[in-house]
């Protein structure tokens, strides 16, 4: 056994390349020591995950590999071991939980049954020992009710139960070392708080050196004990995470630093009194009919799924309204009310003025100008298949504006997003995330609209990436005085870009009001909750400064 | 406001494929195809005979300088023969695979888009699938008169559920996308949706399903030519040759042997073609082909 000072793992001057010979990754040193945590951080495409992968042996073979360096786990070289070595390696010495839990588990295996698989193949324990031990793990994750658990199959459990289950597989037969890659990304806030509370709780029990990979500087402060700064396959920057976070030396960690939206609510803006209201809703209500039709023969008739009940919220022109709420809390199908791509079940929306809720898709049409909607995934929402000048003149043109016009708006508009207007006859392939995000948004300025509502909007795009799209937000509102109904899970983003704030749970509003009040000062008990489990909330990125309790 | 930013843009991708890189079956496959494809455009001068005379003194004539295969049993040269009935394989594999996309297409664009239409249209096509092909193709021949267009309707019918099928669920999976959301926000006409934005989603796997319907229509019209359901036995097409031929298989192999080699031939290289295609426009499927 190693004396806890020891390293567990060593990279030594690591260098991945393509196959073609294209530097992925360039001379990486860093090391582990038992019951540390070294927290990777970096943006896109940085090269974290890579460097994840090369030390598990799980390179894609024929795409990368490891041109130079070496990785030690326990004074063993894992590039110089042989396959079936390796195999015994991982599970044993190693372990890995990846994002996202439900695709890394096998849909049809019982749960207990494929914690079992890992103890079959790397121990000689009979099957009683073997169930002994997977209870053990399922009980030392925290999951309720291990009998029932240990039965049940993936589809059954929630996502953060999941990701307990990963790291129930991943940590039941001692690992020396746990790589963890971006574990709690796909999760909600409270969920992902109590994942990290586990992974720390599970280290500090067993000594286990734990890799993270996170592009988040929430959670480099809550779990890190030093953490190396990745850019373009190289470590930029390393140390203590206290030291690096309070006085980084380099000018890229300080811009991601930087880039980390703040908690503190934005300045309340001056109202102007007399600013007409642009969106009224007016106790919105959505039920999904059950499945199979509420009809039944004997009985009562199955109730539907009540997604939102009882929303109500004015918005006016040149203000933000943010809706936050954790996954499935119906904010999303609220934004989708208001744009009518659903229909509501009950209530009204008024977009200035006009009541839009009941009108049917052909008298909708000349209505869907006022309103319009920048989506999640930037690689989505725009036609691969046209230019993205085609894409800016559609919307114009459906509405009787000439083509020599309506191109020459899309012009401008990619010049008032950032974009050269050149650029127009360009396909989106040639874009990246954020230019993508930007068009999506000229896309919906062409349109003059007197409402944007942006779901989740800059959910997928990298911190100072991010950073840049809300800004350009805030720019367009300055200037064009559109409202913005911003749906997010995101507080931090809530905080920096809206003036007034909708907390919902469970389909209904738990909170409503103005910004500084109800991030700053929760009234309920849930939006208490909701602030207390933001990452990083122990650190001040603005002074550089741990926060006191 | 922040400055326009500097666009990093790749080279143009390659969306042709890569000549070098086909694989050998696949350059065989397209020429054994461009010179069947040849042979019937060109059939009157390639063809050293009419395909039709009858030459009672030259029955059943070995290969020879003058008939490159020998004869029939009616005096027919079987070279001759084998490449006027090229043009009928062709005509029946390109006119189904044309007609059964140009019905199919639409139907299931509008299948996929339209949730009510979409249950009564695809309980009509899970009829048509249910009837045996060959058995519609005979029912629907053996009624009218038979001809190159009754032949081509009867195996275009049952292809169509394949088609519709296809577009349908690719529809499906496209019409939830984003950018076809916002088309709908914008106030695009559901015409322009429907061609503009999920029509072309939907173009490379009906490239790729027809080649296989090509190839299969040209097997059927065989088998029908065959079974004596087909086009006229007066008309010369692989599948009379080998159905004329069979009667004397034992005493002369040759003239079932050449047609099927044709038949097998041109169903193989299409075929193969297809999966070129599929490769080319679908990469992951020909990685998971290799893996």
């Amino acid at each position: 056994m190693n004396s806890p000072t020891q390293d567990t793992l060593q990279v030594e001057h690591l260098c991945v390349n393509t196959a073609d010979g294209k530097p992925i990754l360039q001379d990486i040193s860093f090391n582990i020591r038992a019951g540390e945590t070294l927290c990777l951080v970096g943006e896109s495409g940085s090269g974290k995950s890579v460097t994840s992968l090369a030390t598990l042996g799980l390179l894609p073979k024929g795409a990368l590999q490891v041109a130079g360096g070496r990785i030690v786990l326990d004074g063993e070289d894992v590039l110089h071991v042989s396959n079936g070595r390796l195999k015994a390696l991982r599970g044993s010495r190693m372990a890995m939980i990846f994002q996202e839990p439900m695709t890394a588990l096998n849909p049809v295996l019982s749960v207990g049954r494929q914690i079992d698989e890992v103890l079959q193949t790397h121990t000689d324990l009979g099957a009683a020992q073997r169930r002994a031990q997977v209870m053990n793990a399922l009980e030392q994750v925290h999951l309720p009710d291990i009998e029932r658990i240990h039965d049940a199959y993936p589809h059954q459990l929630s996502g953060g139960q999941r990701q307990r289950i990963m790291i129930a597989m991943a940590l039941v037969l001692e690992p020396r070392l746990l790589i963890a890659d971006e574990p709690t990304t796909a999760l909600d806030v409270t969920t992902q708080q109590q994942i990290l509370k586990l992974i720390r709780e599970l280290q500090q029990k067993h000594g286990t050196a734990v890799l993270f990979i996170t592009h988040d500087m929430g959670v480099v402060v809550d779990i890190a004990d030093r953490v190396c700064v990745m850019r373009q396959g190289r470590i930029v920057e390393a140390g203590a995470v206290d030291a690096v976070l309070a006085s980084p030396r380099e000018d890229y960690t300080k811009s991601l630093l930087a880039a980390v939206p703040s908690l503190k609510p934005r300045a309340a803006r001056r109202e102007a009194q007399s600013a007409q209201v642009v969106l009224d809703v007016s106790e919105l209500g959505k039920v999904y009919p059950p499945a199979g039709g509420s009809w039944r023969w004997f009985g009562k008739p199955r109730e539907g799924t009540r997604a939102v009940h009882d929303v109500s919220f004015t918005l006016k022109r040149g203000r933000t309204l943010g809706i936050v709420g954790e996954s499935g809390s119906g904010k999303s199908t609220v934004a989708r009310c208001v744009m009518r791509l659903l229909a509501p079940s009950h209530g009204a929306i008024r977009v200035t003025g006009k009541e839009i809720s009941e009108l049917s898709a052909a008298s909708l049409k000349p209505h869907r100008k006022r309103i319009q909607m920048i989506f999640q995934d930037p690689n989505r929402s725009l036609n691969p298949r046209i230019t993205i000048g085609k894409s800016l003149i559609e919307g114009p043109m459906n509405h009787g504006v000439s083509h020599a016009e309506a191109w020459a708006r899309g012009q401008q508009l990619l010049e008032l997003v950032g974009l050269p207007a050149d650029a127009i006859g360009r396909y989106p392939h040639q874009f990246s995330g954020g230019q993508r995000q930007r068009i999506a948004i000229a896309r919906a300025l062409a349109m003059e609209p007197d409402v944007i509502v942006a779901d989740e909007a800059v959910s997928a795009l990298d911190v100072s990436v991010q950073a840049q799209v809300l800004q350009l937000l805030d720019d367009i509102q300055q200037r064009m005085g559109v409202a913005i109904l911003f749906i997010t899970h995101d507080l931090r983003v809530a905080a920096q870009l809206c003036d007034d704030v909708l907390v919902m749970q469970h389909g209904q509003v738990i909170e409503y009001g103005p910004a500084a009040q109800v991030l700053a000062d929760p009234r309920q008990p849930y939006t208490q909750q909701l602030m207390g489990a933001v990452s990083g909330k122990g650190w001040d990125f603005a002074t550089g400064q741990r926060v006191q309790p | 406001m922040s400055k326009p930013v500097t666009l990093s843009l790749p080279a143009p991708r390659r969306r042709f494929v890569n000549l070098a890189r086909v694989p050998l079956t696949s350059a065989l496959a397209l020429l054994v195809l461009v010179l069947i494809i040849a042979m019937a455009v060109f059939a009157p001068w390639v063809a050293n005979h009419d395909p039709v005379a009858l030459a009672p003194a030259f029955r059943l004539k070995p290969a020879s300088a003058e008939f490159w295969l020998g004869t029939d049993a009616y005096g027919r040269d079987l070279f001759s023969r084998i490449v006027y009935g090229a043009r009928i394989s062709l005509t029946v594999g390109l006119g189904v695979t044309v007609l059964s996309i140009l019905i199919g297409l639409p139907l299931g664009l509008l299948a996929g888009y339209f949730r009510r239409l979409d249950a009564l249209l695809m309980r009509v096509m899970d009829g048509l699938m249910a009837i045996p092909g060959i058995l519609l193709a005979i029912a629907i021949v053996s009624l009218s008169s038979a001809g190159v267009w009754t032949v081509m309707v009867a195996i275009m019918v049952p292809e169509i559920p394949q088609v519709v099928r296809l577009v349908r669920s690719r529809v499906l999976s496209t019409r939830e996308e984003p950018y076809v959301e916002a088309a709908v926000l914008m106030g695009t006409s559901t015409f322009k949706i429907l061609t503009r934005h999920l029509m072309p989603n939907t173009l490379a796997p009906l490239i790729v399903q027809g080649t296989y319907i090509c190839a299969s229509a040209i097997l059927t019209e065989a088998i029908l030519s065959f079974l004596g359901a087909g086009i006229g036995t007066e008309i010369p097409t692989w599948g009379n040759i080998i159905a004329e031929g069979r009667v004397y298989f034992q005493l002369k192999p040759s003239l079932v042997l050449w047609a099927g080699l044709a038949l097998s031939l041109c169903i193989l290289s299409i075929n193969l073609l297809g999966d070129v295609a599929r490769d080319a426009l679908d990469p992951r499927m020909k990685k998971r082909g290799a893996a």
